[in-house]
């Protein structure tokens, strides 16, 4: 396994990402040809699904196989937005303690971390650092393709 | 007797977490830091990197905002985004 995970290259991340990325643009621009999308609050709209597009494409080029990934599709998920609207209990489910051991020491940093990773606050610290360690290389991944874009577009 | 019971109860880990487990962890996630790689220190204590990391974890994203940002604006306007994403995916 440990291996596999090393010859995994962020070659074949970025190349998945770069091709969801882009057909999600793609896809956006298609569907945007309504003159609204030129007011302010039209191109913060539009900034934000392009946020959301890049996190979301990042989460599926990795696919089910973190934990991180998985709670990135589960929250934005298009399908899974509508339904999550609607009252599910998924409310009710963060409401339930799980008792945890902290190891002492690690507390203060450990809890702004597992805000700042999805999905981060029901792992254990093991999780939590294995996931972390999974979602930076994949975050700079991201914003390497996210820069080659922009500098390609803007020519 | 009974914390052991509560640990194997979580979610994944039937195995104690050991402190050499976390330390490898933390000494792995230190290499993916960009600034402390270039310390090149080796008594940088866990604290810090947990501390650098979520400082690294804030400023990737507040660069994807930025980028979506930039990403919007040229989406608009450009007609030869065509070509420019086919020559982004064979660059790639």
């Amino acid at each position: 396994m440990i291996s596999k995970g090393a010859t995994w290259n962020s070659n074949s991340c970025r190349i998945k990402f770069a091709r969801r990325f882009v057909s999600a643009l793609l896809h956006m621009r298609n569907r945007n040809t309504r003159p609204g999308s030129l007011t302010i609050e039209g191109v913060r709209t539009h900034t934000q699904r392009i946020k959301i597009a890049a996190y979301l494409s990042m989460a599926q080029a990795v696919g089910s196989r973190r934990a991180w990934s998985r709670a990135v599709l589960s929250k934005h998920g298009s399908r899974a937005r509508r339904h999550s609207r609607m009252g599910r209990s998924s409310v009710g489910l963060k409401k339930t303690r799980v008792i945890r051991s902290y190891p002492p020491g690690e507390l203060g940093q450990a809890k702004k971390l597992r805000q700042l990773v999805p999905g981060g606050k029901t792992m254990d610290m093991c999780s939590l650092l294995e996931e972390t360690a999974h979602y930076i290389k994949c975050l700079a991944t991201q914003v390497k393709v996210m820069q080659t874009l922009a500098d390609n577009f803007s020519k | 007797m009974s914390s052991r019971r509560s640990r194997s109860r979580q979610s994944g880990g039937s195995r104690p977490i050991t402190d050499d487990q976390i330390n490898d962890l933390v000494s792995k996630l230190q290499q993916l830091l960009p600034e402390i790689r270039e310390r090149r220190s080796d008594k940088v204590s866990a604290a810090t990197v947990l501390q650098e990391t979520c400082n690294y974890i804030r400023s990737l994203h507040r660069e994807v905002d930025d980028l979506s940002e930039r990403l919007s604006g040229l989406l608009e306007s450009s007609d030869t985004a065509q070509a420019a994403i086919i020559r982004n995916l064979l660059m790639q």
